[in-house]
C-alpha cells in the first residue's frame, strides 16, 4: 500500500519513496524504502526512523535478504545502493576501505587492476547478482576460499555502523594488526542487520594468484570421500579450498581441492596432490584436474553435475523473492565428516527426501539443499532428525559440536520450522541486542531466539 | 552506590572453602608478588589472591564477588605489557596458573581443548607429534598463558601470515561477570548466533574469564627457511621489506631491529649478528618445499639488490633458534644498556614505516632520549623501546611524553595505539585520540551486556566507563564510579 513519505524521513534522506512490489522482507511488505548516500545521511535517516518508531531492515543487493526468519515487522528498508564507492585502496598496504553497498564483483574488478583480491567468494545469485560487502558481513556468507582465508569476519579490519538510534560508531581501523578497543566488526558479522546498519568496512587483501587449478575426484562412498578430504588437508600442498559435492544418495561424491599461486608452484603442487590422492584412495577413484576458467571470484561449486544444479537453483535470489527451496547449513568439527554425511542421509531417508549436499568439507561447513516440492512436514522432520543426529556427535565438551541452521526456506517451511536450533549463550546474545537496539526495531524476529 | 564489602578474613574463609586453603593468598608479603604484570611501572597490591583449579571454582569465586559487590581481575602468567592484569587493592585477583591441563587434542579436526593457564608453547609442543602447531607465537610464549592470549588477542612474529589469536579460537567456556558458566561458540568455524567468541577475544578480561579454550591447530609447514640480512641503514632494510611484500611473497615472519636494539641483544645473549649493522632483517618463509626454495632465492636476490652486505640462512633448527634469539630477547635485553625503558606497541600502515621511523629518530635526537626499534616489519607493528634512567629526575616523565608523541605519530598515519599488547591501564588515556566518544560508547554497550555491575576488571581499556542503562549527556557531578573510588579518570 503506497502512502506518502513522512516529512521526518524525507528531510533526513534525499532518496526515500513509498514501496514498490519487490520491497518486502520475508513476505512482509515494507512501507518505505530509503537509500542514503553516506554514513551521515544514514545516521539522520535512522534517527528519524527512531523518532517515528519504525522497524528497519537493511538491504544490499537483496541476494540474501531471505536469510533468517521473516521479521515480525518491517516498516523501512534501508537500501545501501547509493553507498557503493571504494573509499581508499591502499594497494601497498594490502588494505581497502569501501562503502557497504559496493558489490563484491565490482570490488573484485577494482582490486584486480592492482593484482589483488578480497579472498571472499560467496556465490552470486542465480541470475548473476552479486552480494554487497555489507550484506556479506551481515550474513557471514562465504565460499570455498573460507578453508584458507576464513569468512568475512576474518578479513574485516575496520567497520563503521549506524545504531538504531542514529549514533555512528566505528571500530578497528586501517591496519591489520590492531587490538585497540572491542571488535564491533566481529559482533556485527553474521548479525543479519539486527544490531544496526553497516555503512563502511575495511578489509585486508591478498595478492591475486597467477594460476588456479581444481583437482577433483569422484568417490563411491562417504568414507572414501572423507579420507580424500583428510589426505588433501594433511598434504603439504596448502590448498585454498577443499570442497565436497554430493548430488543425491545414489550419486558418487565429488571431492575437489583448489590450488593457487605462481604457475610453477601450482603445476608442481597439483602433480603432488594427484599422486597423493591416488594413493590415499587406493586407486578407487582417479584424480583429474580442471583449470579454473576465470580469475578466482565468486565460485560455482566444483564438481559439476546434479549437485551444482541443485545449488544453482537454490543460489540466492536477487530482489528478495521467495526462496525456491530450503537451504540448511551444517557446521561441524572437520574430523567428523563421515558421521555428519551419514547423519544427513539418515535424516533425509527418515523424511523421505534426497537432498543435494555440498560445501567446504575441509572447513567443517556443508550446505544441504531441499527442493521446493518437498512437503513442509518432510522438511520439518528432516531438520529435527538431523539436529538429533548432530547432538549425538558431542561427548559433552563442548556440549554441542555441530549445528544445523536453516538459512532460507519458503514461507510455509519458515512458519513451521525452528530455523536456528539450539544456540549457545542465547541469554548473552539477548543482552547484547538489548544494549544495541533497546527498542527492538532492527530486523526484529529475524535472528536466533526470536531476536 | 557500589557499597563494596571489604576484603576481610570472612571473605578469605569463604574463598578457601571454594579453592582450598592453599588456593587463597592473604599474606601481605606474598600478595606483593602479584602487584604488577609485565608492565612494572604500574603496581597495585591485590586485596586477596585466589588460585582456583577448575571452572566451577572460578564461577563460585565470581559469584562470591558479585554477592559482595567486590571487583575482580583475572591473571594468567602475568606477562602482559599493558597492565591488563593489574590488580585492585579493593578486589580479588583470580590467578589461573593452576588450571594448566591440556584436556584433549583432536588431530583430525585440528582442535585442542585447553585450560587457560596452559602456556602458549605447551600447546604447540603437545600438538607436534601430530604434525600440528598452535600458530600465534608471542615472544613470551614459553611463559605466557593461552587465557591471557585470548584476553589480549595476542599476535607474535608469525601473525602476518598465520593470523592472531582470534583467528585460532573456535570456542570458549567462560565464567560471565555474573558468575555463570556458559559456552561461546562450539568449536566449529560457524556457530549459530552472534560471534561472541570474536567479541570476547581481545576484550582484555573485561567481559568474563575464559575457563576452557578450543583452539584451532595448524599443520606444520613442510619447509621453513630463516634468513638474517644485515644492512647499513634502516632505509635500506625498509626498502627490502617493501620489495619482498610487493613481489607477492607472504613471509611467515619479517622482523627488523635497529643498531641500538642489536647492541642490546648482543650484550644480553651474544647473538653475534653481523658487525656494524644499521639494521637487521629476519625473514622466515614457510610452506611447500619447492615454494620455499623459490621464495628464498627471491628474497636473497631482493636483499642483495637493496644493499644487504651479509645474508645468513639457517641450516638447521639450532641455527634457526640462534637467529631468533636476538629478536626474541630484545625487550629484556635493553635492560643491559639502560636502567629503565618503556616499550610501545604502535602500528602504522607498512608503507608509512620509513617516514615514521625517520620521525622517531628525529624526535629521539630532539629530546635527547635514546629509542631502540624492534618491529614486525611486515605489518607495520612497531615496538619502540624508549630508554631512560629512572634514578635521574625528570627522565621518566620525558620518556613517557616521547612515548605519547610516538603514539600520536602512529595515529596521524592512520595506524593504531596497540597492535598486540592491549590497552589495559597503560594506554586507556590514548583511546580518545583514536576513537570518538560515540565509538567508545558503542563499544561499551558490549561491556554493559556482559558486565552490567562493572565488577569485571573495571578501569581497564576505557578511560571513562559507561554506567549501564545511562543516557549519555552533560555531566555536572563527578562520575559515580569516580566518586565511589572504583576508577580513576584521566
Amino acid at each position: 500500500m503506497a502512502g506518502s513519505v513522512p516529512a521526518e524521513l524525507s528531510s533526513a534522506c534525499a532518496d526515500v519513496a513509498a514501496v514498490g512490489p519487490t520491497d518486502a522482507v520475508g513476505g512482509k511488505q515494507a512501507q518505505y524504502v530509503a537509500a542514503p548516500a553516506s554514513t551521515a545521511e544514514a545516521a539522520a535517516l535512522l534517527r528519524a526512523a527512531a523518532g517515528l518508531g519504525l522497524a528497519v531492515v537493511p538491504r544490499g543487493s537483496g541476494s540474501r535478504l531471505d536469510w533468517g526468519q521473516a521479521p515480525t515487522s518491517c516498516d523501512l528498508i534501508v537500501d545501501t545502493r547509493r553507498m557503493d564507492q571504494v573509499l581508499e585502496h591502499a594497494a601497498g598496504d594490502q588494505v581497502v576501505a569501501v562503502q557497504a553497498g559496493i558489490r563484491l564483483d565490482e570490488l573484485a574488478k577494482v582490486l584486480a587492476t592492482a593484482e589483488q583480491r578480497l579472498a571472499l567468494d560467496a556465490p552470486s545469485s542465480s541470475d548473476g547478482v552479486s552480494g554487497t560487502v555489507g550484506g556479506l558481513i551481515a550474513t557471514g556468507a562465504a565460499g570455498p576460499l573460507r578453508y584458507r582465508y576464513g569468512s568475512p569476519r576474518d578479513l574485516l579490519i575496520g567497520i563503521t555502523v549506524v545504531r538504531a538510534d542514529g549514533t555512528v560508531a566505528k571500530s578497528g581501523g586501517k591496519v591489520v594488526k590492531n587490538v585497540a578497543g572491542y571488535d564491533i566488526g566481529k559482533l556485527f558479522a553474521g548479525s543479519l542487520g539486527t544490531l544496526g546498519l553497516i555503512t563502511e568496512a575495511t578489509f585486508r587483501l591478498h595478492p591475486l594468484p597467477e594460476a588456479t587449478v581444481w583437482v577433483m575426484l569422484d568417490c563411491p562412498d562417504s568414507a572414501t570421500a572423507a579420507s580424500a578430504v583428510r589426505a588433501i588437508a594433511d598434504s603439504p600442498v596448502v590448498p585454498s579450498a577443499i570442497e565436497l559435492s554430493w548430488a543425491s544418495a545414489t550419486a558418487p561424491i565429488s571431492v575437489s581441492a583448489l590450488i593457487e599461486g605462481d604457475a610453477d608452484s601450482v603445476a608442481g603442487r597439483t602433480d603432488r596432490l594427484r599422486e597423493l590422492l591416488d594413493r590415499a584412495t587406493a586407486g578407487q577413484s582417479s584424480a583429474r584436474t580442471k583449470r579454473a576458467d576465470d580469475r578466482p571470484g565468486p565460485h560455482t561449486l566444483a564438481g559439476g553435475g546434479a549437485a551444482d544444479e541443485a545449488f544453482r537453483v537454490l543460489r540466492p535470489l536477487s530482489d528478495g523473492r521467495e526462496p525456491t527451496g530450503t537451504l540448511v547449513r551444517v557446521a561441524f568439527w572437520p574430523g567428523q565428516l563421515t558421521a555428519v554425511l551419514t547423519a544427513i542421509r539418515a535424516a533425509a531417508d527418515a523424511a523421505g527426501l534426497d537432498p543435494a549436499i555440498g560445501g567446504s568439507a575441509g572447513a567443517g561447513v556443508l550446505e544441504v539443499s531441499v527442493r521446493a516440492e518437498a512437503a513442509v512436514e518432510a522438511v520439518a522432520d528432516f531438520v529435527a532428525v538431523l539436529r538429533a543426529g548432530l547432538d549425538g556427535l558431542s561427548d559433552g565438551l563442548p556440549p554441542s559440536r555441530a549445528s544445523a541452521v536453516v538459512l532460507c526456506a519458503p514461507a510455509a517451511v519458515r512458519d513451521s520450522v525452528d530455523m536456528w536450533g539450539r544456540v549457545p549463550s542465547l541469554a548473552l546474545m539477548r543482552a547484547v541486542k538489548d544494549q544495541f537496539d533497546p527498542e527492538h526495531r532492527m530486523a526484529p524476529g529475524r535472528f536466533a531466539g526470536g531476536i | 552506590m557500589y557499597d563494596s564489602a571489604p576484603i576481610d578474613d570472612q571473605l578469605a574463609i569463604r574463598l578457601a572453602r571454594i579453592c582450598g586453603a592453599d588456593g587463597v593468598i592473604s599474606d601481605p608479603q606474598e600478595l606483593r608478588t602479584y602487584e604488577c604484570d609485565g608492565l612494572t611501572a604500574h603496581r597495585s597490591c591485590p586485596g586477596v589472591v585466589v588460585l582456583p583449579q577448575s571452572a566451577e571454582q572460578v564461577a563460585a569465586v565470581v559469584r562470591e564477588c558479585v554477592a559482595r559487590r567486590i571487583p575482580f581481575v583475572a591473571r594468567g602468567s602475568g606477562t602482559g605489557l599493558s597492565g591488563g592484569a593489574l590488580p585492585r587493592a579493593d578486589g580479588v585477583l583470580i590467578v589461573t596458573s593452576k588450571m594448566r591441563s591440556i584436556i584433549a587434542i583432536d588431530p583430525v579436526s585440528r582442535r585442542a581443548i585447553v585450560e587457560p593457564g596452559v602456556t602458549n608453547l605447551a600447546v604447540s609442543k603437545a600438538a607436534e607429534p601430530y604434525g600440528l602447531f598452535y600458530a600465534p607465537d608471542p615472544s613470551s610464549q614459553v611463559v605466557c598463558s593461552v587465557g591471557g592470549n585470548v584476553a589480549e588477542n595476542s599476535g607474535g612474529a608469525h601473525c602476518l601470515k598465520h593470523g592472531f589469536t582470534v583467528h585460532h579460537i573456535t570456542g570458549l567456556q567462560i565464567v560471565t561477570p555474573e558468575g555463570e558458566l556458559t559456552w561461546l561458540g562450539d568449536g566449529t568455524t560457524t556457530a549459530p548466533g552472534y560471534d561472541l567468541v570474536g567479541a570476547f577475544t581481545g576484550s582484555e578480561g573485561t567481559l568474563g574469564i575464559a575457563t576452557k579454550i578450543i583452539v584451532k591447530l595448524t599443520p606444520i609447514p613442510e619447509a621453513v627457511t630463516t634468513l638474517l640480512a644485515a644492512f647499513t641503514t634502516m632505509g635500506a632494510g625498509g626498502a627490502a621489506v617493501s620489495a619482498i611484500i610487493g613481489s607477492g611473497i607472504l613471509p611467515g615472519a619479517i622482523e627488523m631491529m635497529d643498531a641500538l636494539a642489536i647492541e642490546a641483544a648482543e650484550a644480553a645473549v651474544q647473538c653475534r649478528y653481523p658487525e656494524g649493522a644499521g639494521a637487521v632483517l629476519i625473514v622466515e618463509l614457510d610452506g611447500p618445499a619447492s615454494d620455499v626454495e623459490a621464495q628464498t632465492a627471491m628474497v636473497r636476490a631482493i636483499c642483495t639488490a637493496e644493499g644487504a652486505y651479509e645474508i645468513r640462512a639457517a641450516r638447521d633448527a639450532a641455527e634457526r633458534a640462534a637467529i631468533w634469539t636476538g629478536r626474541k630477547s630484545a625487550f629484556a635485553a635493553v635492560g643491559r644498556i639502560s636502567p629503565a625503558y618503556i616499550v610501545q606497541d604502535g602500528v602504522v600502515p607498512r608503507t608509512a614505516l620509513p617516514r615514521v621511523l625517520d620521525r622517531i629518530s628525529e624526535l629521539s635526537a630532539e629530546h635527547g632520549i635514546r629509542v631502540a626499534n624492534v618491529f614486525h616489519a611486515g605489518d607495520g607493528n612497531l615496538h619502540p623501546l624508549v630508554l631512560f634512567d629512572d634514578s635521574a629526575p625528570g627522565e621518566q616523565e620525558a620518556a613517557e611524553k616521547l612515548s605519547g608523541m610516538i603514539l600520536d605519530l602512529c595515529i596521524e598515519h592512520g595506524g593504531s595505539i596497540t597492535g598486540e599488547h592491549g590497552v589495559g591501564v597503560d594506554k586507556s588515556r590514548y583511546m580518545p585520540r583514536m576513537f570518538g566518544a560515540d565509538d567508545l560508547d558503542t563499544m561499551q554497550l558490549l561491556r554493559c551486556a556482559f558486565d552490567p555491575r562493572s565488577l569485571c576488571n573495571p578501569g581497564k581499556v576505557f578511560p571513562t566507563p559507561r554506567l549501564c542503562g545511562e543516557v549519555p549527556g552533560v555531566r555536572r557531578a563527578p562520575h559515580p564510579l569516580v566518586a565511589s573510588g572504583l576508577i580513576d579518570q584521566f
